[in-house]
This record gives C-alpha cells, structure tokens and sequence, in this order.
C-alpha cells in the first residue's frame, strides 16, 4: 500500500514527489511514457516568469510569484540550468502601451518587486536588436530562463533516491476508489494507494473521469516554436515578451539556458492533447510575430520545429483541489503557464492540501535534496584535465556539437532513472541537442546504450517506446 | 606539446594537407582526428566513384582514404585519434582533448583546419507535421547501413536531390527498400549528373522537381509523407498535394562547413560559402591558418578536395620553413554576373604561383557558356567556353600569373549564357 500515488511524471509531478520525499510516506509515481519529462515539460518556452501577468488574487497570481522566488534556490540545490535575464514586455501602439500600465499595476498587486516601465529609447539601449516601432516596455528583472525537463529529471532523481517509486511505461487504464484507498489500474499492474494526485497534464481530465469527474473540461491550445542555432544565442539577452493576447502571453523571442534562441509560440486549439505537429501556417505566424519585436531574427539559423500543448482547461485559474466526490483524489491540473514557473510553490500547495484532506505526514530524519552532474563543457582546463585523468571516457567526444562526452553519456545511463531512448540521453546530457541534431552522434549514442543496457540495438528507440530506428540488418549483418 | 604544424582533422582534406607539408619538407606534423580511424566521411562512402581525376581510376571511399592513409604512414606525422580539437586560439594554440592523451594545448607555427562539414537537418529547413522517428539524414542513414549494418527503413522518401541522397536511394534499394521518390525544391538537381542516372533513372526512381515534402505524418514512426509542387517562391501549391506512404524520409537538403572552431579562431568567414575567405594558398585571414575541403566549401569530388589541400599544405610548410615571401598587394576576385561564389576569394601578388585555380560555383544552370574573368578597367583577361553549368556541379579554371599581372584593381568571374 502507497501512501501517495502521483499520477503524471512532468516537471509538476516531479517537483511534488520530491517534496514529498522529504517525509516518511511510501510514495509511487506512474508514468505513462518510458520517460519523465515527456509531455508539456519538453516543450515549452522555458521561462520563469515574474508574475505580473495572472489577475491578483488568483492561484496563478500568488503561486507564479512564489514559485519564482524559489527557483533560483531549487536549480542551484538541484544542479539545473538557470539564469535570471529579466524580461522585458513591448509595447508597439498607444493601446499597448496602456497595457503595460496594466501588467506593472498587476505585477506591484501580485508583489512583484524591481519592475520598471521603459520607454522605446531605454528599451533599445538595453536590447539594440529591438524593432524600432517598440514604444515601450514593461522591464522585470526577475524573469528567468530554466531548462524545464532537466528541473524534472533532477527533482524526479531526487525523489527516487529518497525512496520514491517510479513505474514508467505505466499508463493508467482505471481507478478504483475502495473508500479508504485506491486501487490503480495500469499498464504495468495495480498499485494500491491512500491518497491520489493527478498530474496528469494534458490528460488530467482523462483521469478524473475515472472517479467519475467531469467538474472542468479541457481546451488543449497548441503553440509551435523554431530553436535557433547558438549562432543566434545572444540576439537578444531578456525574454522578450509581446502584449498578451488572443495568442497567450504572445510570441517571446529568448535566450535558452543552453545557449539557443527560442522563437514561438502561437496559440491554437486542438482536439488531441498529444497533438504536438507544427504547421505551416503556425510556423509562419511564429516568425512573423518574432520579427515584428525583433526584425534581424534569422530563421534560417533554425536547428529545430517543435510544439507543445497547454492545458488549459474551462477553468481560468489552476485547478488544485479534492476531487468533489473523490476526496482523497487531488487535482493539480490545468497547470498551463505560468506552470513551470510556479512548480516549487504548486509542490508546497499541494502538500498543504494533502495534509488538509487527512495525510498524516512526518518529516525524515534523513534526506538529501541535492544532486550535482558533471558537465565536461563547463569546466575549466585544468579541470577538464584532472578528470579525464581519472577517467578517460570523459575525453571521448561523443557529441561535437554540444561537446557531450562518452563519460556524461555512461554516468546518465547508471543514473538513478535510467535513459532508454537516444533523446532521453540527450535530456539527460544535452548529446544531440546542437546544430546537427543527433546526425553525428546518433549512432554513436545507440551504440553505448545498447552496449550499457545490454540490449539489441534494434531495441533502442529514438523517443518514445514506439518509436522504432533499425528495421532490420543488412544482408551482409551488423557483424554482431 | 609543440609543433611545426598541427591538421585539425583526418578525412581527405586533413589527409593530403599533412602528406604535401611531410612532402615540402615539414618535420614536425600532428593530425587531430575525431575518430577512431583516419579517413574521415569516406570510410562509410562505400560505393565507387573516387579518384577519377586524382588516380584516373575508380575506387571505393575506403580505398581513395586508404591510399592517403598508407602514405602517412610512411611519413613520421604523429596521429593523435579520438581526440577532439576544443579551441583553436589566436596564437594558434589547439586545444584537444582524447581518452589516451588527456587534455592538451598543442602550440603550432601554423594550422591547417579541415574539419569538413555536417548536414542540414529536419529543423533547418522547417518542414511541418510530427515528429516521429524515420527521419534521417541521408549521411545518418549510410553510416546506420555501411558501417553498422542496419537498414534504417523499408519505404523511402528521399527530400533532396544531393549526391549523398542520390547514393543512398540505390544503396537502399540494393538492400532491398523500395525508395518511392525523390523530391527536390528547385527545378533542377542539386547532385552530379552521373548519380542521377546511375542511382535514379537505374533504379525506375521517380525524381520530382520543383516539389517539396509538405506534411511528415506519423505518430511514433514516419506513417506517410505529403508531397506539393512547389511555386517560383519555393512554397507548396495547394491543391498538388499527393500523398506517400513510406516508414522512413532520408534528407539530402544541403552541406554546412563545420567552422565553429574557424570562427572562435577569429578567421574572417565568407557567408557565401559558410567557409573561410582564403588566398590562393588556401590561408585565412589569420596568417599561418590555412583551410581547406568542405570546411572552407562544399565539393562535390573528393579529387578537387585533395588537389587544393595539398596547395594548404605546401604553403602551411613553407609558412614554417620561413619561405613564404612577405606580401602587401592583394587582389580580390568578385562574383560577377550568374556566380555564386569564388575560391579563392584574394591573391597574394607577391607569393610565388605559376597559375592560381579559381574554384566556383553558378546559382542556376546555364546551356553553352562562356566565363569570362574582367579586371576593374573592364578589360577581359580571358575566357573560358563550357558546354552546360549546373549549382550541383562546381567549376574550376586556372588563371596564369601573366594574367593577373596585367589586371587594374580586383577580377571578377561572371558567366554568361550564349543566346540561343
């Protein structure tokens, strides 16, 4: 019997099991795909917003700026990439300029400290490669950037090594409510647990219908992004942010933690949470939003498409409550933006909330909330040196683009939850991620994977478990 | 460690650049190689083809790399493999890195960069739908098929008319795929002429020009592919859509030199090539840094690749055996009319040539053609008669020292098509 089963192993899921793991509770994460990090958390703008835009008042208002408050702290703690930019929200008319009076008003209500009104010229100044039709800017220094499956995958480590259980491949089928606990139904068998918490994403809504729910509904909006080439990288160097609007907080144009430019998203309603294709005439839109706040953004430095679906849902705020006739099941749902920025907080909430709803829940006496990984590019030659000393693979180059070493690869694959997929190395490690995608070292990292796994290289996927690369050998055989 | 002369990679370039230096006199040499052999792209370039200007026969990849390895072997370079260049400073200081060696600085009197070049991929050239896998690019695929031994699909859609794309639809259909066609934007094939009947027209593969892959469906693997006509703006018509059922999408949309360490370096780039701007000795704007092959730009023979290294090496040796003659005058060569690009991009009147080879490309393909090289008094310094010119295959023409001396201020190259 668990005491707590997380439902949905994204950076929210994640960051919560962590928290929990501090105390002395059995705790179980189910994940449906063979990876955290594979929903929303992999695909989104990677930013750590200040706060001023949700309403006061709202979940979203007080946890955002909660949340981003905590983060510095949680991705020091956890080794994960994260740097405070600051952002900056432009104004191109009259109307949009009263806007930003809005957002600043907004943001002092929320307690958002350091922000500043600009004016086009200050704008500039401080960011030349803005379009001379901004007229203004709203300036928040507290904005950061963050890489969002890494914070998921270190938090989720965490927990696994304080001794939370975490089931991948492990979708959900049915939930049983046997009054004093669940029984859940799942892909990889049935788990029993006192309390349930659904952060399920996308599919929150799927879950709560097995207890019978249906209190919101959701409304998937799609937005697709172009990642730039690191060439790119310092085009600008806060988040640049546009008016919000019907397409969201609007098309940003931001450095990435990892050296890229990001570029989206657009906003659109799909059917099908999973719906993560990009179109034609998104892509465009993206482009044309970016160059209107930035003209020199060059799109053909693009090393990479992607989408990523929000959940929204018929509920404007965050939906972190008991389910109505399922009280010991807690929604964290419709976690759209600003969602990542608000994790550490969300995690905070709900612990309050599962204690409320009766979890008798004592501290450990111990735990270790830290995690540290090596990254070879980011030492200093004498550094570099000693450890390919001690170890020699950390002296073979596996990825040339991102400079990822033979060494990193190996260290991710023992690590406490081990990648199966060559793009779960590259989360863990940043192996393919530059300018040629995985062209070079693709082979190469199926190769150690296997190798490490002791599987068939036919076995290793590209993503997620379906997701076949080898079809067969050739005729004159792999020489295997 | 010190060095006369240190090679920033052991494919063809790096190869014939390290054995013209070992030739002119060099003694001490270092290849940097990032892999676990010497040879570079050409150990997984199975088929044949090599070498027919360069030996005047036919050989594998492997072969053509393997004649170059033996001949350095018999030469005292040092080989240092695995080992990954960093940083190629100003000073000409490289930084490398290798399981055997550790990190090293490896200080040189000049360095010849061949790093070669990577890919475009999927995300550079932005074409929508999912992303599932199965989509490769065609050099990904033939390194999968040729040095691994997997087939990386059985119904094939090739993007691209590139000749690694061309090779990889007949290598694909020997092993038994059925390659569905070959999509190419432009109203014309990027490849070699020869690849296209000896990988398409042999194998009954259907080349559509003017079309591009509009849509990638599939959720987990590539389940079908959307293909349109594109327009003179190179975006689909809607309304020519035909769809493609096939598991796998091979991409051969173009090469970028690799010159990540070039630009760290500091060396001035040419964005018409994406390489190096380079004199007729193949150095860079940093005196005593020389490139050469796909890193400075992208060749279609290998033949060409280690005729104009052998010219880096040379000079590379003659840099550290303090022969090289000091220069002042320079001359630029400019794009004229129809001319994509020249390499060399500027001559050094004072250093000691007999010809300079003007390496080029044209941006469409012309019918019976004259080249003319003009100097800035508008005089015509010569000529040169070609029967077709194509953007797929690069052009070449020798320019005496005669010549050039006699020209006011800068050349340029231009093409122009004969009327018909």
């Amino acid at each position: 019997m668990f005491d707590v089963t997380i439902i949905g192993c994204g950076v929210i899921g994640a960051v919560l099991a962590r928290k929990l793991s501090q105390y002395d509770l059995r705790i179980l994460i189910l994940e449906r795909e063979n990876d955290v990090a594979m929903g929303t958390t992999k695909a989104n703008s990677a930013i750590v917003h200040a706060g001023y835009d949700p309403e006061p008042g709202t979940l979203m208002a007080k946890l955002n700026v909660q949340g981003s408050e905590q983060m510095e702290k949680l991705c020091r703690e956890l080794d994960v990439e994260y740097r405070r930019c600051g952002s900056m929200v432009l104004a191109f008319s009259a109307e949009e300029t009263a806007t930003l009076k809005t957002l600043y008003d907004r943001g002092i209500k929320n307690g958002v400290k350091e922000l500043r009104l600009l004016s086009g010229e200050e704008a500039r100044t401080m960011e030349p490669a803005l379009a001379e039709t901004v007229r203004g800017a709203l300036l928040a220094p507290t904005a950061a950037i963050v890489d969002p499956w890494g914070l998921c995958l270190a938090a989720a480590e965490t927990a696994v090594r304080n001794g939370a259980e975490l089931k991948r491949g492990s979708a959900v089928a049915g939930v049983e409510d046997l009054g004093n606990h669940y029984v859940v139904h799942t892909a990889s068998g049935n788990y029993e647990s006192r309390y349930l918490v659904n952060c399920a994403g996308v599919h929150g809504h799927e879950i709560s219908a097995m207890v019978g729910e249906s209190e919101w509904m959701p409304k998937h909006s799609r937005g697709e992004y172009y990642l730039l080439d690191k060439s790119s990288g310092d085009l600008v160097n806060h988040v640049i942010f546009q008016c919000p609007s019907v397409l969201g907080k609007g098309v940003l144009v931001a450095p990435t933690v990892h050296g890229n430019l990001i570029v989206g998203p657009n906003a659109e309603p799909v059917e099908d949470g999973d719906d993560r294709a990009t179109t034609q005439s998104g892509l465009d839109q993206v482009a044309a939003f970016g160059r209107k706040s930035v003209p020199s953004v060059d799109l053909r430095q693009s090393i990479r498409n992607f989408s990523g679906v929000r959940a929204v849902t018929s509920e404007e705020d965050f939906i972190i409550r008991p389910a109505k006739n399922s009280p010991r099941m807690l929604y964290v749902c419709g976690i759209k933006s600003p969602g990542l920025s608000a994790a550490p907080a969300i995690a905070d909430y709900a612990l309050e909330k599962l204690k409320e709803m009766g979890l008798a829940a004592e501290k450990k006496t111990m735990w270790s909330g830290k995690r540290t990984q090596i990254r070879f590019r980011k030492l200093s030659d004498s550094e570099k040196a000693e450890l390919v000393r001690k170890d020699p693979r950390y002296g073979r180059i596996i990825c040339r683009c991102e400079t990822i070493t033979e060494g990193e690869i190996i260290a991710a694959i023992h690590s406490p939850i081990p990648p199966c997929s060559i793009d779960g190395v590259k989360r863990r490690t940043g192996a393919g991620m530059g300018r040629c995608q995985g062209g070079f070292c693709g082979p190469r990292v199926l190769k150690i994977l296997a190798d490490e796994l002791g599987k068939d290289p036919m076995e290793i996927v590209q993503d997620g478990s379906a997701t076949w690369l080898l079809m067969e050998e050739t005729k004159g055989g792999s020489g295997k | 460690m010190k060095y006369d002369l240190v090679v920033i990679g052991g494919g063809p370039a790096g190869l014939s650049a390290a054995n013209a230096a070992w030739e002119a006199g060099c003694r001490s040499i270092c290849i940097v190689e990032r892999d676990r052999e010497l040879g570079g792209i050409l150990n997984q370039c199975i088929h044949n083809g090599f070498g027919l200007h360069y030996f005047k026969e036919e050989l594998t990849g492997p072969e053509y790399a393997g004649r170059f390895i033996e001949k350095i072997h018999s030469t005292g370079v040092d080989i240092c493999l695995e080992a990954m260049a960093l940083e190629v400073t100003p000073e000409k200081h490289v930084h490398i890195v290798s399981p055997s060696g550790g990190y090293e600085v490896l200080e040189a009197k000049a360095v010849v960069l061949t790093m070669g070049c990577r890919e475009r991929t999927r995300g550079a050239i932005a074409i929508p739908g999912t992303r599932p896998a199965g989509v490769f690019t065609a050099g990904t695929a033939q390194r999968y098929l040729n040095m691994e031994g997997y087939l990386v699909g059985r119904r094939v859609v090739i993007l691209g008319s590139g000749d690694i794309g061309l090779i990889m639809a007949r290598r694909m259909s020997l092993e038994g795929a059925k390659v569905l066609a070959c999509v190419e934007v432009m109203p014309y094939s990027g490849g070699l002429t020869r690849n296209i009947v000896q990988c398409l027209h042999d194998f009954n593969i259907p080349l559509y020009l003017s079309h591009t892959i509009s849509d990638i469906q599939g959720k987990d693997r590539v389940e079908r592919v959307v293909i349109s006509e594109v327009g003179p703006d190179r975006r689909p018509i809607p309304g020519t859509e035909m769809i493609l059922d096939c598991d796998t999408v091979l991409l051969s949309v173009g090469l970028i030199p690799e010159n990540e360490l070039s630009r760290s370096a500091g060396v001035q780039m040419d964005p018409r090539t994406n390489g190096p701007v380079v004199y007729e000795n193949m150095e860079t704007s940093i005196p005593g840094v020389f490139a050469c092959g796909n890193v400075l730009h992208v060749h279609d023979l290998v033949d060409f690749v280690t005729a104009e290294s052998a010219r880096a090496g040379q000079a590379a040796a003659a840099l550290c055996a303090g022969t090289t003659p000091s220069s002042s005058q320079i001359m630029e060569l400019k794009n004229g009319p129809v001319v994509s690009y020249t390499v060399p991009q500027r001559i050094h009147m004072a250093a000691d040539f007999q010809t300079v080879d003007v390496f080029f490309r044209v941006r469409a393909v012309c019918g019976k053609s004259r080249i003319t090289v003009t100097d800035e008094a508008g005089t015509c310094l010569a000529s040169f008669r070609r029967e077709r010119l194509a953007p797929g295959e690069m052009e070449n023409i020798k320019l005496p020292r005669k010549l050039l001396e006699n020209a006011q201020g800068s050349i340029t190259v231009s093409v122009e098509e004969d009327l018909a």
